[in-house]
């Protein structure tokens, strides 16, 4: 019996374990997946959270419920990789031997990476929505908060789902518009990049919309550390940005697994080649999602593109043929602009985010880079597809690879 | 897309400077890139310099915080040694695109 172990029962290991399951026969691949966490989060969801559009049920959900039957789950931290000899150890001291290994440990936040951040003022004054607990401080925070400075910063890049932080700005415009407190609430978004996102076309209309909503940007801003009695913000060439409530996207680093067991560069994120999806170190293990160093969005189409590129090249290594499929860095990404409204880009890892519609040239129903509501209603649906088509590794209506069609040059 | 003269060889550069062929890179052109930054090259600078091109050779992503990781300079150091925009200055120097961090 051969057997495939992949680490992280997440968006990208929850889908590999169904495709896999569903290709190999069981009396000759036996396929184990590792998680140290029994929850499975609807992530995109922590986004609305701090608004009250949406609670905590909404966005979790055991992770037995996406996990197809015989396939052999084991909740326990994962503490090392020993690649040399074909094993993963586990924090209990069990080791499992492997043939095939998938990497899916995903990102987490490292606010502790930024002196200052988890001081007296953590959940008080700063929060992050990145994580449950923050998302929920968040919340409660924000049904009293009279206003005052609200500043929004990214830590670093890269960090999960880099529009987040965007659409958070926008749909606290939209929510303090609401409640009739906008007056009282200057919004600053400050960010490491120099703009408001990095590719060039879409950072021009992002930020114009920004503007657009009296939403003030602070690029090229790489924060040192917080100053918890003057609540500030300082980066490391000493520029100083004042809040009365900080959300902060804080530093985004690899597992430590990844890390302690030379897989991964100098943030834990695994090294490899970011077309075959091959590690370049080891050629029976390969990685998914959020865990890879690629340079691509990390966000959930993007596992989703990369499920159908990994699954047929595990395909072509068990069969011993040559690598078939390439992924091209492929991500979708609905914006939320708030009011109902909403925007989408396309892009991969050499075409920048294009004006046009999608996914049906000329027709769409959702527009490129621009705010419709159509792309409101997308977003919102994606929940849905997330939970009932996309975790069970189903087929979706949208090429793994990019296409030019319906784009605007 | 241009030409410039950097060290009496005639390098391919965009717009902004940066070189579009970063196999044209040699020491001396990051040398002249350097003075016309205001910064005298030092051993330390191309130790920098050097652990980008390296990076960027190999398809890797560079932030500021993997410089400050490198066990050659931390984030500190890395804004003093090219001061205001640290990247994008040791980019120039180093011959490769202006960094644009992953999205
Ligand atoms: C606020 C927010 C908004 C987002 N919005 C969007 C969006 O609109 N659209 C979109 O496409 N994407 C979005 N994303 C990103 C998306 O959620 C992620 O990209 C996606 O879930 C990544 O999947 P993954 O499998 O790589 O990692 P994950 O789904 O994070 O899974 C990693 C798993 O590995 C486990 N793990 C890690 N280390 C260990 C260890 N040592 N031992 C045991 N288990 C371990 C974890 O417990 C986890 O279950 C958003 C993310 C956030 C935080």
């Amino acid at each position: 019996m051969k057997k495939i172990v992949i680490l992280g029962a997440g968006t990208g290991g929850t889908i590999m374990a169904n495709r896999l399951r569903k290709l190999l026969e069981r009396d000759q691949w036996e396929i184990t997946i590792v998680d140290q966490s029994k929850t499975h989060y609807y992530q995109p969801g922590f986004l609305f959270i701090p608004f009250g559009m949406y609670t905590k049920e909404d966005v979790i959900k055991p992770k037995m419920n996406f996990l197809p039957g015989g396939v052999h789950v084991i909740f326990e931290q994962i503490e090392k990789i020993d690649a040399t000899n074909n094993h993963v150890i586990l924090n209990d001291g069990v080791i499992l031997q492997y043939d095939l290994l998938i990497v899916a440990t995903g990102t987490h936040t490292c606010p502790e990476e930024t002196p200052g951040m988890t001081g007296p003022l953590w959940h008080k004054d700063i929060f992050d929505f990145y994580t449950i607990d923050g998302a929920i401080a968040l919340a409660d925070f924000f049904k009293t908060w009279q206003g005052g400075e609200l500043v929004v910063n990214i830590a670093d890049m890269p960090i999960k789902c880099p529009v987040a932080p965007l659409e958070f700005a926008m749909f606290a415009d939209a929510f303090f518009v609401e409640r009739g407190l906008r007056n009282k609430v200057n919004i600053t978004y400050v960010t490491p990049m120099s703009g408001a996102f990095t590719k060039p076309r879409a950072s021009k209309v992002l930020s114009a919309l920004l503007e657009e909503k009296n939403i003030h940007i602070v690029p090229d801003f790489y924060i040192e550390r917080i100053d918890n009695e003057k609540k500030a913000i300082i980066s490391y060439d000493e520029k100083e940005i004042l809040f009365d409530c900080l959300v902060t996207i804080p530093v985004h680093k690899g597992d430590p697994a990844i890390g302690v067991s030379g897989l991964g560069d100098e943030m834990n994120f695994m090294k490899a080649n970011k077309h075959t999806m091959q590690s370049d170190l080891f050629p029976n293990i390969f990685v998914i999602g959020d865990a890879s160093n690629f340079p691509t969005s990390k966000a959930g189409s993007v596992v989703h593109f990369e499920a159908d590129v990994l699954t047929e090249n595990i395909m072509c290594a068990i069969e011993n043929r040559p690598f078939t499929a390439s992924y091209d860095g492929h991500a979708n990404c609905f914006i939320e602009t708030g009011f109902g409204k909403g925007a989408l880009i396309d892009f991969n890892y050499d075409t920048e985010p294009l004006p046009g519609s999608f996914p049906f040239p000329g027709i769409g129903p959702l527009g490129l880079l621009k705010e419709t509501r159509a792309n409101h209603y997308g977003k919102v649906m994606f929940r849905w597809i997330y939970w009932h088509i996309l975790l069970k590794g189903k087929e979706m209506p949208i090429d793994s690879k990019m296409t030019m069609a319906g784009k605007k040059l | 897309m241009g030409q410039k003269l950097i060290a009496g060889i005639n390098i391919d550069v965009n717009d902004e400077g940066y070189l579009t062929n970063s196999s044209q890179w040699n020491k001396e052109i990051a040398v002249e890139i350097a003075k016309e930054e205001g910064i005298e090259i030092t051993e330390k600078h191309l130790a920098v310099v050097n652990f980008i091109r390296d990076k960027f050779l190999k398809g890797e992503n560079l932030t500021i915080r993997s410089v400050g990781n490198s066990g050659i300079v931390d984030i500190k150091g890395f804004y003093s040694l090219f001061p205001g925009a640290p990247m994008k200055k040791a980019a120039k120097i180093a011959g490769i695109p202006k960094p644009s961090s992953c999205v």
